[in-house]
């Protein structure tokens, strides 16, 4: 499975997860994720790094937490993979590949990818993270794709606002909603296909983008290829993958993916108390802001003295207004620095020079964005594990 | 002439449309090597649950105190939300070599 190249890739990694994450090596192609049940196989896919092997069939992919520790952009061969149906579309051919545009429009449109690359282009840095990121931490935990935190990661997009297709298309007086499907489904007909629906206000909002670049390259095939949607600050849920039909609809859509799946509550802070069903629900939306320390690994051994932490912090798009770090669990904390500004979507990198003293040691950091949306103390709950954006803690031994 | 000119704008389409002019995609996922633990039923679960999806979907479940509670929700919902075709008379069996096994 491993030839010798990707071996030696595969140790390079497993040893960096050993110091950098809480992702802990067992063996060369193994790694426990720090919940129970938490072993997965390091696995190697065409285009991609060795990567956490969730699934098989269809393939689902977790990021090595290291990775995030690399830059505020992830590598296009590191970057997560989450499908839910198993027939892909494995031998589509690009140049035959279309873009249907249908529904309550004008003019129906068909375009081609090399349509589609003709047109203006934008580009966008915007992080992509999958609705159950983060589940297997949930408590109680819940069924479903059990994944630590590395179900994220941000990317510079290429492509065109959906905004200039639906001109095109001439979207007509009283369309409520805008659909999207892609080309990968189910394997029985009897299994509702994956589409997902927006509002036609959030489709026209001139940042929802087809997209068929990703970090200066064709979008993964495993990614999407060769056109996905990207809707900036909302869930990976809604960026549909290998992107072949547009519809625009004049009612609300009720398919199984939007009207019962990928639901949160309908209450103030979308919990309920552990263990308990919410009373109503709505679709899962904005990402909930969150910070991580990228630096340190859960249960590392540090020295005492100087060191500096760094890490990434994002949020549903308001943007990163200040990361706050802990070295003393919670109980003082200290302004970090930022780095660049990537834009309101992006990961946002965070540095800060520490002096650690000797003993076992809680550190802790905490976002707050430019809206004032801040992390909770305590994690929040609800039926599907998702949403979670608790403070996160690294414990570390320092001597 | 006419000829060179055809190479010229081949190339250039090449040069333009980068890996967008490659044959189709070919994609090859390696082996699928996930299996089932050996339990009661097995031959029943592998002919109903693999059609769909591999085995990992279920040996990377989270623990459960209610096993039983926990599988019998998940078969249900396979067959009700996802249209699993399989058998009443197989849903006992399946649940009973999930709740046993994982």
């Amino acid at each position: 499975m491993f030839d010798r190249r990707n071996l030696l890739k595969g140790a390079g990694l497993a040893a960096l997860a050993t110091t950098l994450n809480s992702t802990r090596a067992l063996a060369l192609d193994t790694v426990t994720l720090p919940f129970a049940n938490g072993e997965r196989p390091l696995v190697k896919y065409p285009q991609k790094r060795p990567m956490i092997g969730l699934t098989s069939r269809p393939p689902q992919l977790e990021t090595p937490f290291a990775v995030f520790n690399e830059g505020p952009l992830t590598p296009n061969n590191a970057f997560f993979v989450r499908y839910h149906l198993s027939d892909l579309p494995y031998n589509l051919d690009p140049d035959k590949f279309t873009l249907q545009v249908k529904g309550k429009v004008d003019k129906p449109l068909t375009l081609s990818l090399k349509d589609i690359r003709k047109m203006k282009a934008t580009e966008i840095v915007a992080v992509n993270q999958c609705s159950g990121n983060s589940r297997g931490f949930s408590e109680p935990r819940v069924a479903g794709g059990q994944l630590a935190n590395g179900a994220m990661g941000c990317a510079r997009w290429r492509g065109v606002p959906l905004k200039t297709v639906l001109e095109m298309a001439g979207v007509q007086a009283g369309a409520k909603q805008v659909t999207f499907g892609g080309m990968d489904g189910p394997v029985s007909d009897k299994t509702p296909d994956f589409v997902k629906a927006l509002d036609i206000d959030h489709a026209n909002d001139g940042e929802v983008m087809l997209a068929y670049g990703m970090n200066g390259e064709d979008l993964p095939f495993l990614n999407g290829f060769p056109l996905r949607l990207v809707v900036p600050g909302y869930y990976g849920t809604y960026w549909l993958k290998h992107l072949n039909e547009i519809t625009v609809i004049d009612s609300v859509y009720d398919g199984f993916w939007m009207k019962s799946a990928y639901r949160i509550p309908d209450t103030p802070n979308n919990a309920v108390e552990p263990g308990t069903a919410p009373k109503a629900t709505i679709p899962i939306n904005r990402f909930t802001i969150r910070s991580f320390i990228t630096s340190v690994a859960d249960g590392a051994k540090l020295k005492a003295g100087r060191t500096t932490l760094r890490g990434i912090a994002f949020d549903g798009g308001k943007g990163i207004k200040e990361v706050q770090v802990s070295t003393d669990g919670g109980k003082t904390w200290t302004n970090a620095n930022l780095g660049r500004d990537l834009g309101k979507y992006a990961f946002r990198e965070w540095k800060l020079p520490v002096k650690l003293v000797a003993g076992q040691v809680e550190l802790k950091v905490r976002a707050t964005g430019n809206g004032g949306e801040t992390q909770p103390d305590t994690p929040r709950w609800n039926p599907a594990g998702y949403l979670r954006n608790v403070v996160e803690t690294t414990r570390v031994t320092v001597a | 002439m006419q000829r060179t000119v055809l190479l010229a704008s081949t190339l250039a389409l090449a040069a333009w449309s980068g890996s967008a002019l490659a044959a189709p995609v070919n994609y090859k996922t390696p082996d699928e090597v996930a299996a089932f633990k050996p339990g009661p039923n097995l031959e029943v679960v592998q002919g109903n649950c693999t059609a769909c999806h591999s085995s990992d979907y279920i040996a990377t479940q989270p623990p459960m105190k209610d096993r039983k509670a926990f599988w019998q929700a998940e078969v249900t919902k396979m067959i009700k939300v996802y249209g699993a075709p399989i058998d009443d008379a197989d849903v006992g069996k399946i649940v009973d070599y999930l709740a046993t096994t994982y």
